[in-house]
Protein backbone atom coordinates (compact mmCIF):
# COMPACT_ATOMS: atom_id res chain seq x y z
CA UNK A 1 0.00 0.00 0.00
CA UNK A 2 1.27 3.45 -0.87
CA UNK A 3 2.01 5.22 2.40
CA UNK A 4 1.94 8.62 0.79
CA UNK A 5 -1.40 8.41 -0.95
CA UNK A 6 -4.01 10.89 0.25
CA UNK A 7 -6.50 8.17 1.16
CA UNK A 8 -3.98 6.38 3.36
CA UNK A 9 -2.98 9.56 5.13
CA UNK A 10 -6.53 10.69 5.78
CA UNK A 11 -7.56 7.25 6.98
CA UNK A 12 -4.48 6.97 9.17
CA UNK A 13 -5.12 10.34 10.78
CA UNK A 14 -8.83 9.64 11.26
CA UNK A 15 -8.29 6.23 12.83
CA UNK A 16 -5.52 7.58 15.06
CA UNK A 17 -7.62 10.48 16.31
CA UNK A 18 -10.63 8.23 16.96
CA UNK A 19 -8.52 5.69 18.78
CA UNK A 20 -6.62 8.15 20.92
CA UNK A 21 -9.78 10.16 21.59
CA UNK A 22 -11.77 7.18 22.80
CA UNK A 23 -8.92 5.83 24.93
CA UNK A 24 -8.52 9.21 26.62
CA UNK A 25 -12.27 9.55 27.13
CA UNK A 26 -12.46 6.07 28.64
CA UNK A 27 -9.58 6.73 31.01
CA UNK A 28 -11.10 10.04 32.00
CA UNK A 29 -14.51 8.50 32.72
CA UNK A 30 -13.02 5.59 34.61
CA UNK A 31 -10.84 7.75 36.84
CA UNK A 32 -13.31 10.61 37.39
CA UNK A 33 -14.92 9.46 40.68
CA UNK A 34 -11.56 8.74 42.24
CA UNK A 35 -10.20 12.09 41.05
CA UNK A 36 -13.17 14.03 42.43
CA UNK A 37 -12.70 12.37 45.78
CA UNK A 38 -9.01 13.32 45.78
CA UNK A 39 -9.81 16.90 44.87
CA UNK A 40 -12.43 17.19 47.64
CA UNK A 41 -10.00 15.69 50.14
CA UNK A 42 -7.31 18.08 49.01
CA UNK A 43 -9.64 21.02 49.57
CA UNK A 44 -10.35 19.70 53.08
CA UNK A 45 -6.61 19.44 53.68
CA UNK A 46 -6.12 23.05 52.59
CA UNK A 47 -8.86 24.23 54.94
CA UNK A 48 -7.37 22.23 57.81
CA UNK A 49 -3.94 23.61 57.00
CA UNK A 50 -5.26 27.18 57.29
CA UNK A 51 -6.30 26.15 60.81
CA UNK A 52 -2.78 24.80 61.51
CA UNK A 53 -4.11 21.27 61.70
CA UNK A 54 -1.46 19.07 60.13
CA UNK A 55 -2.51 16.92 57.20
CA UNK A 56 -3.49 13.52 58.55
CA UNK A 57 -3.07 10.55 56.25
CA UNK A 58 -5.40 10.45 53.31
CA UNK A 59 -7.93 7.99 54.68
CA UNK A 60 -8.62 10.18 57.72
CA UNK A 61 -8.89 13.60 56.07
CA UNK A 62 -12.67 13.57 55.86
CA UNK A 63 -13.04 12.34 59.41
CA UNK A 64 -10.72 15.03 60.79
CA UNK A 65 -12.40 17.70 58.71
CA UNK A 66 -15.83 16.80 60.05
CA UNK A 67 -14.50 16.77 63.58
CA UNK A 68 -13.28 20.37 63.48
CA UNK A 69 -15.66 22.07 61.04
CA UNK A 70 -18.84 22.37 63.07
CA UNK A 71 -20.98 24.45 60.76
CA UNK A 72 -21.12 25.72 57.19
CA UNK A 73 -22.59 29.17 56.66
CA UNK A 74 -23.53 31.44 53.79
CA UNK A 75 -23.64 35.10 54.73
CA UNK A 76 -24.74 38.20 52.83
CA UNK A 77 -22.89 41.47 52.45
CA UNK A 78 -24.68 42.82 55.56
CA UNK A 79 -23.21 39.98 57.57
CA UNK A 80 -26.49 38.11 58.07
CA UNK A 81 -26.49 34.33 57.93
CA UNK A 82 -28.72 33.29 55.04
CA UNK A 83 -28.06 29.56 54.92
CA UNK A 84 -26.48 27.06 57.26
CA UNK A 85 -27.24 23.65 55.76
CA UNK A 86 -24.53 21.01 55.96
CA UNK A 87 -21.64 21.49 53.52
CA UNK A 88 -23.29 24.54 51.97
CA UNK A 89 -20.07 26.56 52.19
CA UNK A 90 -17.84 23.66 51.19
CA UNK A 91 -19.88 23.06 48.04
CA UNK A 92 -19.64 26.64 46.76
CA UNK A 93 -17.74 26.58 43.49
CA UNK A 94 -15.38 29.51 43.96
CA UNK A 95 -14.52 29.46 40.27
CA UNK A 96 -18.05 30.52 39.41
CA UNK A 97 -18.38 32.74 42.44
CA UNK A 98 -16.61 35.77 41.01
CA UNK A 99 -19.18 38.46 40.18
CA UNK A 100 -19.44 40.72 43.19
CA UNK A 101 -23.16 41.46 42.82
CA UNK A 102 -24.26 37.82 42.90
CA UNK A 103 -21.43 36.44 45.00
CA UNK A 104 -22.16 33.95 47.73
CA UNK A 105 -20.06 34.41 50.84
CA UNK A 106 -19.22 31.02 52.34
CA UNK A 107 -17.87 30.69 55.87
CA UNK A 108 -16.76 27.54 57.65
CA UNK A 109 -17.13 27.71 61.40
CA UNK A 110 -14.62 25.57 63.28
CA UNK A 111 -14.06 24.60 66.85
CA UNK A 112 -10.45 23.89 67.80
CA UNK A 113 -9.25 21.42 70.40
CA UNK A 114 -8.96 24.17 73.00
CA UNK A 115 -12.58 25.17 72.41
CA UNK A 116 -11.83 28.42 70.59
CA UNK A 117 -13.92 29.18 67.51
CA UNK A 118 -12.39 30.12 64.15
CA UNK A 119 -13.97 31.19 60.89
CA UNK A 120 -12.46 30.08 57.57
CA UNK A 121 -13.08 32.31 54.56
CA UNK A 122 -12.33 30.98 51.06
CA UNK A 123 -10.46 33.16 48.55
CA UNK A 124 -10.17 32.95 44.79
CA UNK A 125 -8.11 35.08 42.41
CA UNK A 126 -5.60 35.23 39.59
CA UNK A 127 -1.86 34.62 39.70
CA UNK A 128 0.61 34.97 36.84
CA UNK A 129 -0.26 31.85 34.83
CA UNK A 130 -3.59 30.79 36.19
CA UNK A 131 -5.98 30.82 39.12
CA UNK A 132 -4.79 30.99 42.70
CA UNK A 133 -6.98 30.32 45.70
CA UNK A 134 -6.73 30.01 49.41
CA UNK A 135 -8.35 29.91 52.82
CA UNK A 136 -7.95 32.49 55.54
CA UNK A 137 -8.84 31.44 59.07
CA UNK A 138 -9.99 34.29 61.32
CA UNK A 139 -10.01 34.37 65.10
CA UNK A 140 -13.44 35.00 66.58
CA UNK A 141 -12.44 38.57 67.39
CA UNK A 142 -13.15 39.19 63.70
CA UNK A 143 -9.91 41.03 62.96
CA UNK A 144 -6.89 38.82 63.66
CA UNK A 145 -5.79 36.25 61.07
CA UNK A 146 -5.28 32.87 62.71
CA UNK A 147 -3.79 31.13 59.68
CA UNK A 148 -3.76 31.11 55.90
CA UNK A 149 -3.29 28.59 53.15
CA UNK A 150 -2.73 29.38 49.49
CA UNK A 151 -2.73 27.12 46.47
CA UNK A 152 -2.25 27.66 42.77
CA UNK A 153 -2.81 25.86 39.53
CA UNK A 154 0.39 26.56 37.67
CA UNK A 155 2.58 29.28 39.13
CA UNK A 156 6.28 29.10 38.29
CA UNK A 157 7.98 26.47 40.48
CA UNK A 158 10.53 28.05 42.79
CA UNK A 159 9.06 31.51 42.22
CA UNK A 160 5.31 32.13 42.34
CA UNK A 161 4.64 28.59 43.48
CA UNK A 162 6.18 29.51 46.81
CA UNK A 163 2.87 31.10 47.85
CA UNK A 164 1.96 27.52 48.77
CA UNK A 165 4.95 27.26 51.12
CA UNK A 166 4.45 27.37 54.87
CA UNK A 167 7.03 30.17 55.24
CA UNK A 168 4.96 32.55 53.16
CA UNK A 169 1.64 31.54 54.68
CA UNK A 170 2.96 31.95 58.22
CA UNK A 171 3.69 35.61 57.52
CA UNK A 172 -0.07 36.26 57.56
CA UNK A 173 -0.57 34.94 61.07
CA UNK A 174 -1.57 37.62 63.62
CA UNK A 175 -2.06 40.34 61.01
CA UNK A 176 -5.07 42.56 61.71
CA UNK A 177 -7.71 43.30 59.09
CA UNK A 178 -9.08 46.22 61.08
CA UNK A 179 -6.79 49.08 62.02
CA UNK A 180 -8.26 51.46 64.61
CA UNK A 181 -11.71 50.06 63.92
CA UNK A 182 -11.45 50.68 60.18
CA UNK A 183 -11.45 47.75 57.72
CA UNK A 184 -8.14 47.83 55.85
CA UNK A 185 -7.52 44.22 54.86
CA UNK A 186 -3.97 43.01 54.52
CA UNK A 187 -1.68 43.72 51.58
CA UNK A 188 1.34 41.97 50.05
CA UNK A 189 4.09 44.43 49.13
CA UNK A 190 7.75 44.35 48.20
CA UNK A 191 9.95 44.16 51.30
CA UNK A 192 10.36 47.56 52.91
CA UNK A 193 7.38 49.24 51.23
CA UNK A 194 4.62 50.75 53.33
CA UNK A 195 0.95 50.44 52.50
CA UNK A 196 -0.66 53.71 51.41
CA UNK A 197 -3.98 52.85 53.06
CA UNK A 198 -2.47 51.96 56.42
CA UNK A 199 -3.22 48.26 56.06
CA UNK A 200 -0.85 45.74 57.62
CA UNK A 201 1.81 44.47 55.20
CA UNK A 202 3.16 41.03 54.32
CA UNK A 203 6.48 40.86 52.42
CA UNK A 204 6.13 39.80 48.79
CA UNK A 205 8.12 36.90 47.34
CA UNK A 206 11.37 37.82 45.60
CA UNK A 207 11.18 37.21 41.86
CA UNK A 208 7.44 36.60 41.95
CA UNK A 209 6.02 40.10 41.75
CA UNK A 210 2.93 39.28 39.70
CA UNK A 211 1.92 36.31 41.84
CA UNK A 212 2.45 38.34 45.02
CA UNK A 213 0.33 41.16 43.63
CA UNK A 214 -2.24 38.53 42.69
CA UNK A 215 -2.40 37.31 46.28
CA UNK A 216 -2.77 40.87 47.47
CA UNK A 217 -5.57 41.59 44.98
CA UNK A 218 -7.29 38.32 45.85
CA UNK A 219 -7.23 39.16 49.56
CA UNK A 220 -8.68 42.58 48.93
CA UNK A 221 -11.32 41.29 46.56
CA UNK A 222 -12.42 38.37 48.72
CA UNK A 223 -12.07 39.79 52.24
CA UNK A 224 -13.79 43.13 51.66
CA UNK A 225 -17.31 41.61 51.17
CA UNK A 226 -16.97 40.04 54.62
CA UNK A 227 -16.44 43.42 56.31
CA UNK A 228 -19.96 43.50 57.80
CA UNK A 229 -19.76 39.86 58.89
CA UNK A 230 -16.41 40.42 60.60
CA UNK A 231 -17.71 43.55 62.29
CA UNK A 232 -20.61 41.54 63.67
CA UNK A 233 -18.13 39.01 65.00
CA UNK A 234 -16.30 41.81 66.80
CA UNK A 235 -19.59 43.01 68.20
CA UNK A 236 -20.62 39.51 69.27
CA UNK A 237 -17.24 38.98 70.85
CA UNK A 238 -17.29 42.12 72.94
CA UNK A 239 -20.99 41.69 73.74
CA UNK A 240 -20.75 38.68 76.09
CA UNK A 241 -18.52 40.63 78.46
CA UNK A 242 -21.05 43.46 78.42
CA UNK A 243 -23.98 41.08 78.62
CA UNK A 244 -22.54 38.82 81.27
CA UNK A 245 -23.14 41.19 84.20
CA UNK A 246 -26.68 41.74 82.94
CA UNK A 247 -27.31 38.01 83.08
CA UNK A 248 -25.82 37.93 86.54
CA UNK A 249 -28.04 40.71 87.79
CA UNK A 250 -31.09 38.98 86.39
CA UNK A 251 -30.03 35.83 88.21
CA UNK A 252 -29.46 37.86 91.34
CA UNK A 253 -32.85 39.36 90.96
CA UNK A 254 -34.50 36.01 90.56
CA UNK A 255 -32.52 34.76 93.52
CA UNK A 256 -33.63 37.75 95.47
CA UNK A 257 -37.16 37.23 94.34
CA UNK A 258 -37.32 33.61 95.32
CA UNK A 259 -37.36 34.09 99.07
CA UNK A 260 -40.10 36.58 98.68
CA UNK B 1 20.32 -7.15 25.05
CA UNK B 2 23.07 -4.57 25.33
CA UNK B 3 25.04 -4.73 22.11
CA UNK B 4 27.62 -2.06 21.39
CA UNK B 5 25.08 -0.03 19.46
CA UNK B 6 22.50 -0.25 22.24
CA UNK B 7 25.07 0.78 24.80
CA UNK B 8 25.85 3.81 22.71
CA UNK B 9 22.16 4.66 22.55
CA UNK B 10 21.97 4.49 26.32
CA UNK B 11 25.26 6.05 27.43
CA UNK B 12 26.23 8.55 24.72
CA UNK B 13 23.49 11.02 25.67
CA UNK B 14 24.87 11.22 29.21
CA UNK B 15 27.87 13.23 28.10
CA UNK B 16 29.27 13.01 24.56
CA UNK B 17 25.87 13.45 22.91
CA UNK B 18 24.04 15.16 25.78
CA UNK B 19 20.66 16.52 24.61
CA UNK B 20 21.05 19.85 26.39
CA UNK B 21 24.79 20.46 26.18
CA UNK B 22 25.52 19.10 22.72
CA UNK B 23 22.24 18.76 20.84
CA UNK B 24 20.98 22.02 22.48
CA UNK B 25 17.48 20.60 22.92
CA UNK B 26 15.10 21.23 25.80
CA UNK B 27 16.70 24.49 26.86
CA UNK B 28 13.33 26.17 27.43
CA UNK B 29 12.22 23.83 30.18
CA UNK B 30 15.74 23.82 31.63
CA UNK B 31 15.19 27.51 32.34
CA UNK B 32 11.75 27.15 33.83
CA UNK B 33 12.18 24.38 36.37
CA UNK B 34 15.72 24.83 37.68
CA UNK B 35 15.18 27.53 40.30
CA UNK B 36 15.34 24.78 42.92
CA UNK B 37 16.38 21.13 43.05
CA UNK B 38 13.11 19.41 43.85
CA UNK B 39 11.05 20.40 40.79
CA UNK B 40 14.13 19.71 38.65
CA UNK B 41 14.24 16.09 39.85
CA UNK B 42 10.50 15.58 39.38
CA UNK B 43 10.70 17.07 35.89
CA UNK B 44 13.70 14.85 35.07
CA UNK B 45 11.91 11.67 36.10
CA UNK B 46 8.74 12.52 34.19
CA UNK B 47 10.70 13.33 31.04
CA UNK B 48 12.57 10.02 31.29
CA UNK B 49 9.25 8.11 31.48
CA UNK B 50 7.43 9.95 28.72
CA UNK B 51 10.47 9.96 26.43
CA UNK B 52 11.13 6.23 26.82
CA UNK B 53 7.53 5.21 26.17
CA UNK B 54 6.82 7.60 23.32
CA UNK B 55 10.05 6.38 21.69
CA UNK B 56 8.84 2.79 21.97
CA UNK B 57 5.36 3.53 20.60
CA UNK B 58 6.65 5.56 17.66
CA UNK B 59 9.22 2.89 16.96
CA UNK B 60 6.47 0.23 16.79
CA UNK B 61 4.43 2.42 14.44
CA UNK B 62 7.37 3.68 12.38
CA UNK B 63 6.72 1.48 9.33
CA UNK B 64 3.06 2.54 9.06
CA UNK B 65 3.40 6.28 9.64
CA UNK B 66 2.91 8.36 6.45
CA UNK B 67 5.94 10.63 6.00
CA UNK B 68 3.85 13.73 5.36
CA UNK B 69 2.01 13.65 8.65
CA UNK B 70 4.67 12.05 10.85
CA UNK B 71 5.14 15.12 13.07
CA UNK B 72 1.41 15.21 13.77
CA UNK B 73 1.41 11.52 14.64
CA UNK B 74 4.36 12.03 16.99
CA UNK B 75 2.66 14.95 18.68
CA UNK B 76 -0.57 13.02 19.17
CA UNK B 77 1.30 10.09 20.73
CA UNK B 78 3.27 12.32 23.09
CA UNK B 79 0.24 14.38 24.07
CA UNK B 80 -1.92 11.31 24.67
CA UNK B 81 0.78 9.70 26.79
CA UNK B 82 1.25 12.83 28.84
CA UNK B 83 -2.49 13.19 29.47
CA UNK B 84 -2.78 9.55 30.52
CA UNK B 85 0.09 9.94 32.96
CA UNK B 86 -1.50 13.09 34.33
CA UNK B 87 -4.95 11.53 34.79
CA UNK B 88 -3.53 8.46 36.50
CA UNK B 89 -1.49 10.64 38.83
CA UNK B 90 -4.53 12.74 39.76
CA UNK B 91 -6.47 9.59 40.58
CA UNK B 92 -3.82 7.62 42.42
CA UNK B 93 -1.16 10.05 43.57
CA UNK B 94 -2.75 13.44 43.92
CA UNK B 95 0.10 15.06 45.81
CA UNK B 96 2.65 14.25 43.14
CA UNK B 97 0.26 15.39 40.41
CA UNK B 98 -0.04 18.73 42.18
CA UNK B 99 3.73 19.13 42.26
CA UNK B 100 3.96 18.21 38.61
CA UNK B 101 1.06 20.40 37.50
CA UNK B 102 2.77 22.73 35.09
CA UNK B 103 5.60 20.37 34.12
CA UNK B 104 3.24 17.90 32.56
CA UNK B 105 2.29 20.50 29.97
CA UNK B 106 5.91 21.45 29.54
CA UNK B 107 6.83 17.87 28.67
CA UNK B 108 4.66 17.98 25.54
CA UNK B 109 6.55 21.00 24.27
CA UNK B 110 9.97 19.67 25.24
CA UNK B 111 12.08 19.67 22.08
CA UNK B 112 14.02 16.62 23.27
CA UNK B 113 10.93 14.49 22.72
CA UNK B 114 10.28 15.57 19.16
CA UNK B 115 13.99 15.59 18.46
CA UNK B 116 14.54 12.00 19.61
CA UNK B 117 11.36 10.68 17.98
CA UNK B 118 12.33 12.22 14.68
CA UNK B 119 16.04 11.42 14.83
CA UNK B 120 16.02 8.00 16.45
CA UNK B 121 12.70 6.24 16.98
CA UNK B 122 11.60 6.70 13.36
CA UNK B 123 14.56 4.62 12.18
CA UNK B 124 15.21 2.10 14.95
CA UNK B 125 13.50 -0.88 16.52
CA UNK B 126 11.68 -0.57 19.88
CA UNK B 127 14.40 -1.84 22.27
CA UNK B 128 17.19 0.53 21.15
CA UNK B 129 14.58 3.30 21.01
CA UNK B 130 13.63 2.59 24.61
CA UNK B 131 17.30 2.77 25.66
CA UNK B 132 17.76 5.94 23.68
CA UNK B 133 14.80 7.47 25.49
CA UNK B 134 16.15 6.52 28.91
CA UNK B 135 19.64 7.76 28.01
CA UNK B 136 18.49 11.11 26.72
CA UNK B 137 16.14 11.55 29.65
CA UNK B 138 19.01 10.89 32.04
CA UNK B 139 21.33 13.24 30.17
CA UNK B 140 18.69 15.94 30.46
CA UNK B 141 18.13 15.23 34.16
CA UNK B 142 21.85 15.48 34.95
CA UNK B 143 22.06 18.93 33.42
CA UNK B 144 18.89 20.05 35.25
CA UNK B 145 20.39 18.88 38.53
CA UNK B 146 23.69 20.71 38.03
CA UNK B 147 21.96 23.93 37.02
CA UNK B 148 19.38 23.82 39.82
CA UNK B 149 22.07 22.96 42.41
CA UNK B 150 23.90 26.22 41.71
CA UNK B 151 20.75 28.28 41.28
CA UNK B 152 19.18 27.12 44.52
CA UNK B 153 22.42 27.33 46.50
CA UNK B 154 23.38 30.82 45.36
CA UNK B 155 19.86 32.16 44.83
CA UNK B 156 18.09 30.96 47.96
CA UNK B 157 20.91 29.62 50.15
CA UNK B 158 19.11 26.28 50.39
CA UNK B 159 19.33 22.76 48.90
CA UNK B 160 16.10 20.74 48.61
CA UNK B 161 14.52 23.52 50.67
CA UNK B 162 16.92 23.09 53.62
CA UNK B 163 19.06 26.05 54.55
CA UNK B 164 22.73 25.26 53.96
CA UNK B 165 24.31 28.71 54.21
CA UNK B 166 24.76 29.23 57.96
CA UNK B 167 23.11 32.19 59.67
CA UNK B 168 26.39 33.83 60.65
CA UNK B 169 27.19 34.39 56.95
CA UNK B 170 24.01 36.44 56.65
CA UNK B 171 24.87 38.31 59.83
CA UNK B 172 28.24 39.22 58.34
CA UNK B 173 26.74 40.74 55.26
CA UNK B 174 26.26 37.78 52.91
CA UNK B 175 23.17 38.10 50.72
CA UNK B 176 21.44 35.59 48.50
CA UNK B 177 21.86 36.51 44.86
CA UNK B 178 18.32 37.21 43.68
CA UNK B 179 19.52 37.24 40.08
CA UNK B 180 20.21 33.49 40.28
CA UNK B 181 16.48 32.79 40.66
CA UNK B 182 15.64 34.60 37.44
CA UNK B 183 15.64 32.86 34.07
CA UNK B 184 18.66 34.63 32.49
CA UNK B 185 21.00 33.08 35.05
CA UNK B 186 19.83 29.61 34.02
CA UNK B 187 21.04 30.37 30.49
CA UNK B 188 24.35 31.68 31.77
CA UNK B 189 24.78 28.63 34.02
CA UNK B 190 24.03 26.31 31.11
CA UNK B 191 26.54 28.30 29.07
CA UNK B 192 29.21 27.81 31.72
CA UNK B 193 28.49 24.07 31.87
CA UNK B 194 28.79 23.81 28.08
CA UNK B 195 32.11 25.66 28.31
CA UNK B 196 33.54 23.23 30.90
CA UNK B 197 32.08 20.27 29.05
CA UNK B 198 33.69 21.23 25.74
CA UNK B 199 36.97 22.08 27.39
CA UNK B 200 37.15 18.50 28.67
CA UNK B 201 35.96 16.83 25.45
CA UNK B 202 38.42 17.46 22.65
CA UNK B 203 36.25 15.73 20.03
CA UNK B 204 33.40 18.23 20.61
CA UNK B 205 35.58 21.25 19.90
CA UNK B 206 35.02 22.97 16.61
CA UNK B 207 37.67 25.01 14.85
Amino acid sequence: MNKNSNTYQILYAAVMVLLVGSVLALIYMALKPKQNENIANDTRKQILSALHIGAPDDSKVKETYEKYIIQDLLVDSEGNIIDSTKNVAFDVDMKKNVKLAERQLPVMKCRMDDGSVKYVLPMYGAGLWGPIWGYVAMNDDGTTIYGANFSHEGETPGLGARIADQDFQDKFVDKHLFVDGQFKGVVVLKKGQKSTTGAEVVDALTGATITSLGVSAMLEDCLTPYEAFLQKLQGANSAPSAEAPVVETIENETNDNQPE
Amino acid sequence: MLSKKNKEALFNPLSKDNPVLVQILGICSALAVTASLEPAIVMGISVICVLAFSNVIISFLRKTIPTNIRIIVQLVVVAALVIIVQQILIAYNYDVSKQLSVFIGLIITNCILMGRLEAFAMHNSPWPSFLDGIGNGLGYTIVLLIVSFFRELLGSGTLFGFQVIPDWCYRHGYENNGLMILAPMALITVGCIIWFHRAHNKELQED
